[in-house]
């Protein structure tokens, strides 16, 4: 089955196309890359298919129905320029926003709420952290405290912006073993990725992305030096080590 | 109850209740908006007036949430279709206060409807005009803002789950199916009820004061939205008291200096606040 299908989208900013004529479809069950150069439309190919924007045509569907919010079935993992770090809130009181899709109106979260809360706080190893403002985190703690947040949202289909981006060694460890746990769970996952170098590893799908699809399949089809080069517009630079193809954007 | 019994009661409802809303302006970033409605209101208050031939509350009251809720969707029309967001505020609040303060002068000059009045306020005259109330004889205005208060506190207890996700985060909203708009009008329409009841008593340009000081000064005590909006209470209550007992004892204007006393409370919480203030900061400075 599909996880998300996506027919002849078009997203336009003060009437200028940013993304034309997309057309895609990314199996359940998969670790999904989307890659592109800046200002490709990741983000928002992102945003539209979740409908934080207008789009001006398409139809999307989420596991073979057309997406709707009252599903309740995507997770979302922001983009982290886009989050307001000052705002008052730590670090369990941010994961507990991702239950409030459950908890329904006028009523509190629950002690099963906050049990679930803890318990991803305790997962991503930011158990200490729970009381902490969020900008009195450090990258990899935020990242951490947005990763935990949809987990607990419970979804099937987890939409991931560039969770990879200004973290050490260990957090990136730490978030690619969940998002294989994710899998083996049967869950999707997507994810904006910038780092070239580790795609073919982390990743059993790739979506090459500016401006529409250039590419959209299985990793080893897909990851190719042509396809790359089309995508980047010939602005990458291959060179080899030990024979190990590496790539440089 | 004395005369300034009642004139204390008001002042710390305008307090409490500009201070429960405003923290949501504040950690909306919109304060601007804050000052585009308190003002656009007075349109709202003279078009009730001249549709409605009287000055009842009611009427007022409705005139200015529509009115309010038309500056907001102006605004923002106006910003979506390429405008800088602030060149929107500006124009928009101006111009509705400009049309309101032309219409006074055309058709409301001899009622209890001027420009000045409505710019400040004016207190110390609320005791006077009262209504009787289960046999209790109250006036108008503080019962107008007694009720506007228990409206906003229920509305922020009800939907505070909701007004806090679409403040701090309306894609993770969106996606949870949350209807961002709606609440967002919903809390432009409390902003628009909270300040044309406190208009009476301190006018538009402090009204936007009682809407941003509390907040500000209670954000920078705690890490937690709820602790804020109850210190944020506080906050304005408290300016409203030192507010009264200053203008007494300077013979001064009584809404004047409770924006007075909020700033010096401000200055205050920022000078020591334990966990933002500019103190501990040096220390921390020092130290490391
Ligand atoms: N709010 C906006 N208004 C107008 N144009 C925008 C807006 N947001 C993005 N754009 C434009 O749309 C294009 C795609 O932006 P998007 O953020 O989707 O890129 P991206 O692929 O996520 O880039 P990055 O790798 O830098 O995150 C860019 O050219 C950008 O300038
Ligand atoms: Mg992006």
């Amino acid at each position: 089955m599909e996880a998300l299908n996506v027919k002849d989208l078009q997203v336009a900013y003060d009437r200028k196309a940013v993304l034309d004529q997309v057309e895609l479809s990314i199996p359940k069950g998969s670790l999904t890359a989307i890659v592109g150069p800046n200002g490709a439309g990741k983000s928002t190919l992102i945003k539209a298919i979740l409908g934080m924007l207008k789009r001006s045509s398409g139809q999307i569907s989420i596991l073979g129905k057309p997406y709707s919010p009252k599903n309740r079935n995507v997770g979302y993992v922001p983009q982290r320029g886009s989050v307001d770090w000052d705002f008052p809130t730590n670090a369990l009181d941010v994961i507990l926003m991702g239950r409030y899709g459950h908890i329904g109106w006028f009523k509190r979260p629950s002690k099963q709420d906050i049990a679930l809360a803890k318990e991803a706080l305790h997962k991503l190893g930011m158990a200490d952290y729970a009381d902490r403002q969020i900008r009195q985190l450090s990258g990899g703690q935020q990242q951490r405290v947005f990763l935990a947040r949809a987990l607990v949202q419970d979804a099937e289909v987890y939409f991931m912006d560039e969770p990879f981006v200004g973290v050490d060694a260990k957090t990136e460890k730490a978030i690619i073993d969940l998002l294989r746990e994710l899998k083996q769970k049967g869950k999707t996952v997507i994810v904006v990725h910038h780092d070239l170098q580790t795609v073919p590893e982390y990743f059993d799908h790739t979506l090459l992305l500016n401006r529409t699809v250039i590419a959209n399949g299985p990793t080893e089809q897909v990851f190719t030096e042509d396809l790359l080069q089309k995508t980047y517009g010939g602005a990458l630079a291959f060179f080899s080590t030990n024979g190990d193809k590496r790539v440089m954007s | 109850m004395t005369y300034e019994g009642w004139i204390l009661l008001t002042a710390c409802l305008v307090g409490i209740s500009c201070g429960m809303v405003g923290c949501f302006l504040i950690v909306r970033r919109m304060t601007m908006l804050a000052d585009a409605i308190s003002h656009s209101v007075l349109l709202g208050i003279v078009l009730a007036f001249l549709v409605a031939n009287s000055l009842n509350g009611i009427y007022m009251l409705i005139g200015a949430t529509v009115i309010g809720l038309v500056t907001t969707f102006a605004i923002q029309s106006l910003h979506n279709s390429g405008v800088q967001e602030d060149a929107s505020i500006g124009i928009v609040f101006t111009t509705f206060f400009a049309i309101g303060v032309i219409l006074i002068s055309l058709f409301a000059r001899d009622v209890h409807l001027d420009v000045e009045h409505a710019l400040m306020g004016e207190i110390a005259f609320i005791p006077w005009n009262t209504y009787t109330v289960f046999g209790i004889e109250i006036p108008k205005a503080t019962g107008m803002l007694l009720c506007i208060t228990i409206f906003a506190l229920l509305v922020i207890l009800m939907f505070y789950k909701e007004l806090k996700l679409t403040s701090f985060d309306a894609a993770l909203a969106v996606t949870l199916g949350l209807p961002v708009a709606l609440i967002h009008y919903l809390l432009m329409g409390l902003v628009s009820i909270t300040a044309v009841g406190s208009f009476d008593a301190v006018g538009a340009v402090l009204v936007v004061s009682m809407l941003v000081v509390p907040g500000t000064c209670a954000y920078l005590l705690t890490d937690r939205l709820s602790v804020m909006l109850l210190y944020s209470c506080l906050f304005g209550a408290a300016s409203a008291i030192f507010g009264y007992y200053g203008a007494l004892w300077l013979d001064a204007s009584i809404s004047g200096s409770m924006s007075a006393a909020g700033g010096i409370l401000f200055l205050l919480t920022w000078v020591f606040s334990p966990r933002y203030g500019l103190l501990r900061r040096y220390r921390a400075m020092i130290t490391s």
